[in-house]
């Protein structure tokens, strides 16, 4: 185990990450088979995506749509023409000997994704993406190695499902940052409908390449690119990538060896372990030797197709985040929590807050409230027993001064534990509604028992009042203690 | 053919059979009979015609079909050990096409291993001979197809063309045999050789049976994405009409005065002109500047998609599989093990050298300078044709440089053996239609063949003038005397 230093790093982390996404299509990339996780090894295939002899290729209009809306998403250049390459190599997994890919002219360009920065979340970060391409996912080796003998079995069902490989420009200069721009992405994309992102399914995969950039009395070094490969969670990327920092920093104390003497390796991620391992390269990786697929035609994308996308996009989180600053004036760190949570949650929010009157509050009770409760309860927003109608009601009488803030978490509790609606979990916990005479009595009757508090008040003590309302809420605790602020300093003005 | 309509199906695939087996155990030119199937399949036509049912346009006509095309219902072994018990789940396009029509497919065609070669001496199932002269070659890679029509077993079979595989046995067997646009018929369930320069064609006794038959396998397919859209001419028309008065035909002269073509195939090749300027055509000489290159472009990208094409035979799901040695399993890995043992016994010498040529041929480092160029070239090809169609509707010249040779004269040199294409990677290469029609017997007995280019989808036009020449001439009724 490495320890980190908690001195301020001596070196910078380089970071670009290689993302493979599902796409949400109906079929496969290249044929009709249904595109379904989770079926019976082998159920979901047909001559096209077994390779079979003779069988061809037609590209699904789905796919390309959904790439197209995930590249403008990520503010990509869509070129006119795209088209299909095989990436040759041989392993059981990939029957055709060769997956379809693109090579030099992928579907989406030189875009880049905002993200917050993870030390400011007033600020964003820019990460530039070098390109996103289609191609077809392979199949599963299933191997067992038990007693000595190798027996492999492989599963082709994920055989021609849909793959957006999102590669990033260098660009992220921490651990935290790669996580922050994988969060960010898989918002995008789920928000989109482009895919499901679901690293313990497989529909995202995470490569990342990292090496550092050394200070040496003033001339920078760069230590060699290693690729990063299984990691199985947003968590172990950020992990994998902190350890393979320090790891890289020790090697080149040791060593010396930088990206110009130095080619780039590929490790492993031991999740148990926490430890980055040497991976045996697949012997023939050395050379695909790419070709445009003679089965295929070029894609020609219409300008108008692109425009019709762009324009179909919707809301982006990004800009949702900036609304809800504005439009309900709640902090960037709260737009930034609300956000991140996904469209039914923000939903959520802004029916609360339309129903509330008051943004922030509704900001408040669903950053805090409500999503500590779905925690808890493990919970999706969706199934909550509380409805935004119900929370916004309660707020709204939060905000009308007819209940605290106290006992306004009091209903919210028991609207969450028995189901009940607001009216009647008021009326359950016995919160009735003082009227004005009755605190006016209420305040009279107090400020005569405490004679101190009036001359104190007097002598220019205000604060002196606050200790009248805590006995008041003893005496009625549906008293509200705005109303009971203000009956007091009327009241003792008159005295 | 006509006179089908008349006569049981039963007893034309009885007749069929009779043939076959008479002239089979010479020529061997099938690697699958399905005389089971076939008179199944004829009782039920001549069933569905008492009954008055509606019947297709080959209803009851015998077909037999090259073993690179899917059969649900027969083995596929596309000449090769690799693929010896292989049988496909489903049935090529053409091939449902064919039933649909009511044809009855008779069996498989022996081919040279993965349609590479121009004798089907390369077959894992042993040569087929050519039925003019047993010691000679039907041609290839379709050799099988050419065979079985020349002898009389069927009237119509089907080849596949990616360098001249229709044309040249065509021509060496002395029958019609067309190769169409590029895109015309559905590559769906063809096992692929060079997937931009594969097409599937119709090979017949005469021009009018050839178009009848494209009139059933072309057209669009929604499977193939290198498949046209655009509906089919009416080809049977085109045969029967024959008129080309005012045709512009151009003669190639890069090819008819080329000087490695047999004076016998130039004779028959003028005669043919003559016949055509006779017929109305105008007769101008053309020039395709670049046809020198054709073959050196063709041995570069053929073998680069072919390569490609051929990776999914590993012995891991279907098909011929080695289980590796100790030796070899220890010193690779078990993985490449099997691998290299599959491959190496799988496939024969032909097959394995065009997968090393380009495998080579698309390694970085020798990817522009071969493959690109290749494309290159290949483009220029293209725009020779294009400029000539500026000025003229056809394009005439040799099929072969030769009449069949000698069986085993040329399997040995391979450069020998390519040079066969010469006069027919072009239309490949362009995407262009091409057939070859007989054109003459020369001093030996031997069959000898004319070509006719055309523009993209200008297969009407090459039929016309095809049948213009069938119906003056009478090469293309006569027949092997064995
Ligand atoms: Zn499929």
């Amino acid at each position: 185990m490495i320890a980190h230093s908690t001195d301020p790093m001596p070196y910078q982390t380089v970071i670009g990450l290689e993302v493979h996404v599902q796409l949400k299509t109906r079929s496969k990339l290249f044929c009709r088979c249904e595109n379904r996780f989770g079926a019976a090894p082998n159920t979901q295939t047909c001559p096209v995506c077994l390779g079979l002899p003779g069988a061809l290729p037609v590209i699904n209009q789905q796919a390309l749509e959904l790439a197209i809306r995930a590249g403008l998403a990520l503010n990509c250049e869509i070129p006119p023409l795209t088209k299909w390459d095989r990436k040759q190599y041989f392993y059981p997994d990939l029957p055709k000997g060769y997956q379809i890919s693109q090579f030099d002219l992928p579907i989406c360009a030189s875009g880049h994704l905002e993200i917050v920065d993870p030390e400011d979340a007033s600020a964003t970060r820019r990460i530039g993406i070098t390109r996103a391409h289609l191609e077809e996912d392979a199949g599963k080796s299933i191997h067992d190695e038990a007693a000595g003998r190798t027996d492999s079995r492989i599963d082709l069902n994920r055989c021609g499902t849909p793959l957006l490989e999102i590669v990033s420009e260098p660009d992220l200069r921490s651990a935290a940052e790669a996580r922050v721009y994988l969060s960010e992405l898989k918002l995008l994309l789920t928000h989109l409908g482009v895919s499901d992102c679901e690293m313990q399914e497989g529909s995202l995969r995470v490569d990342a390449n990292v090496n550092l950039w050394i200070d040496v009395s003033g001339e920078q070094v760069a230590t060699p690119i290693v690729e990063i490969k299984n990691m199985n969670s947003f968590r172990s990327v950020e992990r994998a990538i902190l350890y393979e920092a320090d790891r890289q920093f020790l090697a080149w104390q040791e060593n010396g060896k930088t990206i110009r003497t130095e080619p780039k390796t590929t490790r492993g991620w031991d999740d148990a372990r926490e430890s980055t391992f040497p991976q045996r390269e697949k012997e023939e990786s050395a050379d695909y030797r790419y070709f445009p697929d003679p089965d295929l035609l070029p894609v020609r994308i219409p300008r108008a197709q692109v425009e019709a996308a762009r324009e179909n996009l919707g809301e982006l989180p990004a800009a949702t985040r900036t609304r809800l600053e504005h439009e309900y004036k709640i902090k960037p760190y709260d737009a930034d929590v609300i956000v991140n949570q996904g469209p039914a949650m923000i939903r959520y929010f802004e029916t609360v807050a339309g129903l509330a009157g008051d943004g922030r509050r509704a900001g408040n009770w669903v950053q805090q409230d409500v999503l500590r409760m779905l925690k808890d309860r493990g919970e999706t927003i969706e199934s909550f027993p509380v409805s935004a109608a119900a929370l916004g009601d309660l707020l709204a009488r939060v905000v009308a001064g007819s209940l605290d803030n106290t006992r306004a978490r009091d209903v919210f509790t028991a609207m969450l534990e028995k189901g009940q609606d607001v009216a009647s979990a008021i009326a359950a916990l016995g919160i009735a509604t003082v009227d004005a005479g009755a605190v006016d009595s209420l305040c009279r009757e107090l400020l005569e028992a405490n004679p101190q508090v009036v001359e104190d008040f007097r002598g220019g003590k205000q604060q002196a009042i606050g200790s009248l309302i805590g006995q008041a809420k003893q005496k009625n605790p549906n008293a509200n203690p705005q109303a009971v602020r203000e009956a007091l300093l009327r009241i003792v003005a008159t005295m | 053919m006509q006179a089908t309509r008349e006569v049981a199906a039963e007893q034309i695939v009885a007749a069929s059979f009779a043939s076959i087996r008479q002239s089979e155990p010479q020529i061997r030119a099938f690697t699958h009979l399905a005389e089971e199937t076939a008179m199944e399949a004829a009782r039920q036509i001549d069933r569905k015609r008492e009954r008055g049912d509606p019947l297709g346009p080959l209803a009851g006509i015998p077909v037999a079909v090259k073993d690179v095309l899917c059969t649900r219902d027969m083995p596929t072994t596309c000449g090769s050990r690799m693929l010896r018990d292989f049988r496909p789940p489903y049935d090529s396009t053409v091939v449902h096409k064919l039933r649909a029509a009511d044809a009855i497919l008779v069996g498989k065609t022996n081919m040279d291993e993965f349609a590479m070669g121009a004798s089907t001496e390369t077959s894992h199932f042993g040569i087929t001979r050519n039925p003019w002269d047993h010691e000679r070659t039907p041609g290839g890679s379709s050799g099988g197809a050419a065979a079985v029509v020349a002898a009389g077993n069927v009237p119509l079979s089907i080849g596949s063309d990616t360098g001249g595989s229709i044309r040249q046995p065509a021509a060496f067997c002395g029958i019609t045999g067309l190769k169409p646009t590029y895109g015309r018929c559905s590559r769906y369930g063809l096992i692929a050789f060079a997937s931009s320069l594969d097409q599937v064609g119709p090979m017949a006794w005469s021009v009018a049976d050839a178009a009848l038959l494209m009139q059933v396998i072309g057209g669009f397919d929604p499977r193939d994405s290198t498949s046209l859209e655009i509906s089919s001419d009416d080809y049977a028309a085109a045969a029967t009409d024959g008129d080309i008065r005012g045709l512009r035909i151009g003669v190639i002269r890069e090819a008819v005065d080329h000087e490695g073509l047999d004076p016998d195939i130039r004779s028959a090749v003028l005669a043919a002109l003559a016949t055509f300027r006779d017929a109305g055509a105008r007769i101008v000489d053309v020039h395709l500047p670049h046809s020198e290159y054709g073959v050196p472009a063709y041995y570069v990208v053929a073998p680069c998609e072919a390569s490609s094409n051929l990776s999914r035979y590993d012995g891991a799901h279907y098909g011929f599989r080695a289980e590796p040695n100790a030796e070899l399993a220890a010193a690779s890995g078990p993985l490449l093990a099997t691998y290299c043992r599959t491959r190496g016994e799988g496939f024969g010498a032909e097959v394995k050298r065009r997968i090393l040529l380009g495998t080579y041929a698309l390694s970085t480092g020798y990817f522009d300078a071969y493959y690109l160029k290749a494309l290159k070239v290949r483009r220029l090809i293209r725009a020779d044709y294009d400029a000539a169609f500026q000025s003229v509707d056809l394009l005439v010249g040799p099929a072969t440089p030769s009449p069949a040779f000698r069986l085993g004269e040329k399997v040995d040199d391979p450069l020998q053996m390519y040079l066969c294409d010469l006069f027919t990677v072009g239309a490949n290469l362009a995407g262009i239609p091409a057939i070859s029609v007989p054109a003459g017997i020369n001093p030996s007995g031997l069959p000898v063949g004319v070509q006719l280019q055309g523009p993209p989808l200008g297969e009407s036009t090459l039929l016309r003038a095809a049948a213009a020449l069938q119906a003056r001439t009478d090469f293309h009724l006569q027949r092997p005397q064995r």
